[in-house]
């Protein structure tokens, strides 16, 4: 397809990346993501995306801005009170880069509509702020054999891991949501925003690996870090032959919605431990 | 004995202790919230009392962040 003189000039520090060049640009511009939750973690995402001139990106949410998302949903400002989050995200999307095309997709993820979903991106990114999305995600992305990023925040800590057809999924590592009562919510625990930020432009950071096919993919390992000690591990997983979406004998064949409190999260002592 | 816990090696005073102990041992609030690799093998949660660590074993215990912040 070839680049414009303009393209040329605005991707110029990826074009000159060994590892990229035009044709790694050209692999962006005609790549799409699908991004779940233009929230925390989206925000950073989609601006990233759009900025690196992914050609199509997707967005799905049907929440509306509220005044406390703002300390750490970046995409969305204090102008957008209220409005609906793919609406928000999708303006400064545009305005970021008249090369992207945005699919917004003003509803939640729901079994119903998720595979129809994902099956129109290379790479999905999980975005999403509870356990029951997550499992979705990952169970749709099983199923559907595309690549998708898992990623969690809760206080100072950040947690992903990448799945690509093969390797080891989010329910081979957690089996099941958490039993409730485990976990208190989100907003009584609080996420530093910046977290958000880390996490987000690692999920992104893989997402334009996988297009470009550079690097080595967060595959088979789950990278957590902790912004307090501001120390990372990454620990290797393998796929486990019982899981129970992509182990030897499934017993998870058809998608369900899962029944949770909004934003759970683990109480635990020793946060890199 | 000594686990590597996590990619830190880490001096246990008990000579041979269960994965359900250790989590115990190493104030784990929420155990059954936690999935556990034993030599990079997962230990599925009924077999936590069971499983007996050696010396050296390679224990990781992996907690599950579900925020997002939508
Ligand atoms: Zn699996």
């Amino acid at each position: 397809m070839g680049l414009s003189e303009s393209q040329t000039e605005r991707y110029s520090r990826h074009i000159i990346l060994k590892d990229i060049g035009v044709e790694g640009q050209e692999k962006l511009l005609n790549g799409k993501v699908l991004i779940i939750g233009t929230g925390g973690l989206g925000s950073p995402a989609a601006l990233y995306l759009a900025a690196a001139g992914v050609g199509t990106i997707g967005l799905v949410d049907g929440d509306t801005v509220d005044l406390s998302n703002l300390q750490r949903q970046i995409i969305h400002f204090t102008p957008d009170l209220e409005r609906p989050k793919v609406e928000s995200a999708a303006e400064k999307i545009n305005q970021i880069n008249p090369d992207v095309t945005v699919n917004s997709h003003n509803k939640f993820a729901k079994a119903e509509n998720i595979l129809g979903l994902v099956m129109e991106y290379d790479f999905v990114i999980d975005g999403t702020d509870n356990f029951p999305a997550k499992f979705l995600i990952n169970d749709a992305c099983v199923m559907a054999e595309k690549p998708y990023s898992h990623g969690g925040i809760l206080k100072f800590d950040g947690q992903t891991l990448t799945y690509k057809p093969g390797s080891a999924c989010l329910r081979c590592v957690f089996e099941d949501l958490p039993p409730k009562n485990t976990v208190p919510t989100c907003s009584q625990a609080g996420v530093l925003g910046a977290v958000a930020g880390m996490l987000g432009t690692i999920q992104t950071a893989e997402a334009i690996k996988y297009i470009t096919g550079v690097g080595n993919l967060l595959e088979n390992r789950m990278l957590t870090f902790n912004a307090l000690a501001m120390e990372f591990m990454t620990i290797n997983i393998k796929r486990n032959s019982g899981c129970p979406v992509c182990g030897t004998t499934p017993v998870i064949t058809e998608l369900q919605d899962y029944e949770q409190p909004v934003c759970d999260l683990i109480q635990k002592k020793n946060p890199m431990e | 004995m000594k686990l590597l816990i996590n990619g830190k090696t880490e001096p246990l005073k008990q000579t041979c202790i269960s994965v359900s102990e250790l989590l115990q041992v190493k104030n784990v609030e929420h155990p059954e919230a936690v999935s556990v690799q034993v030599n990079k093998e997962f230990v599925s949660r009924t077999d936590f009392d069971s499983t007996l660590l050696n010396d050296n074993d390679e224990v990781d215990f992996l907690y599950f962040m579900g925020g997002g912040t939508y």
